[in-house]
């Protein structure tokens, strides 16, 4: 699926990269620890988190990850915005709780790409 | 790439927003000289955790790192509060992060262990009092 069926699939507000919307991507994760991300992820492309700093957009930038979307209808400032663009990842908005934005993922057929999702 | 390129950083201990500079121009360019990108990814990583260190637990120091065709060296420098028991926070899961930096997203005790699996070679020297120097190297093969 692409970003775009994410953005479908959560129902998300854009706040920047609305022209990196058709990159492809294969796996995702949620997490509200940096210190998780960058130590277990591995070629997840999405970030789903209830955090709002700008190490959010730093850390996926290290993670070479395409987009993040905000749980719970959270809102990045504009120096995220603006260290997003740069970077070129996609920042977006989800009203759901990361739960529900999780598992309305699952059902659109992402995974967490770990070798015991296959 | 045949010369080595140097790079070096000074990193505020005051801004955790701009904690990470420093890691994203190293991975910029590493990518302008040609690096393989899994390379990248590891000196990217450690480099980052490194940095984040530098900053929550010692007000900022300095990072320099040298690219040569067989190896990616950083070394990374703060007068901080040391770590006194090296080995002990080298353990998943040691952290003496305060619950602000918690609150960030930090703070889980992963950061040494991640530059240690990511890096070919790591040496911490610490004194308590006086500061902290971690060296790291990763090869490029
Ligand atoms: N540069 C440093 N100066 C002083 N103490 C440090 C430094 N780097 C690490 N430490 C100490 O070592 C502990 C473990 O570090 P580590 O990076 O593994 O975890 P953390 O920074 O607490 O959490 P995380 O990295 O998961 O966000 C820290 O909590 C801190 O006590
Ligand atoms: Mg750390």
């Amino acid at each position: 699926m692409t970003i775009s069926d994410v953005k479908k699939a959560l129902n998300c507000k854009v706040f920047c990269g609305e022209d990196l919307m058709d990159q492809e991507i294969h796996s995702a994760c949620g997490s509200d620890m940096m210190s998780d991300v960058l130590a277990y992820v591995k070629d997840q492309s999405v970030l789903l988190t209830g955090l709002v700093n700008p190490q959010v957009v730093r850390t996926a930038d290290m993670m070479d990850m395409l987009c993040i979307v905000f749980v719970r209808g959270k809102e990045p400032d504009q120096m995220m915005i603006n260290l997003a663009q740069s970077r070129g990842i996609v920042l977006m908005n989800t009203s759901l709780r990361m739960f529900d934005a999780c598992g309305a993922l699952w059902d659109s057929g992402l995974r967490g790409g770990h070798k015991s999702d296959e | 790439m045949n010369n080595t390129v140097k790079l070096h950083y000074i990193v505020d201990g005051e801004d955790f927003t701009r904690a990470g500079e420093a890691s994203a121009d190293v991975k910029k360019n590493l990518r302008k000289l040609g690096v393989p990108p899994d390379v990248i990814r590891k000196v990217a990583i450690a480099l980052y955790e490194g940095e984040i260190n530098m900053v929550i637990h010692a007000n900022g120091g300095v990072i320099d790192v040298e690219v040569s065709p067989e190896c990616i060296s950083m070394a990374l420098k703060d007068q901080g509060k040391g770590i006194e028991d090296v080995e002990k926070a080298m353990q998943e899961g040691y952290s003496t992060a305060p619950d602000e930096v918690r609150s960030l997203g930090f703070g889980a005790g992963m950061g040494l262990p991640n530059m240690k699996k990511y890096t070919d070679s790591m040496k911490i020297e610490s004194t308590v009092g006086v500061g902290t120097n971690v060296y790291m190297t990763v090869s490029i093969s």
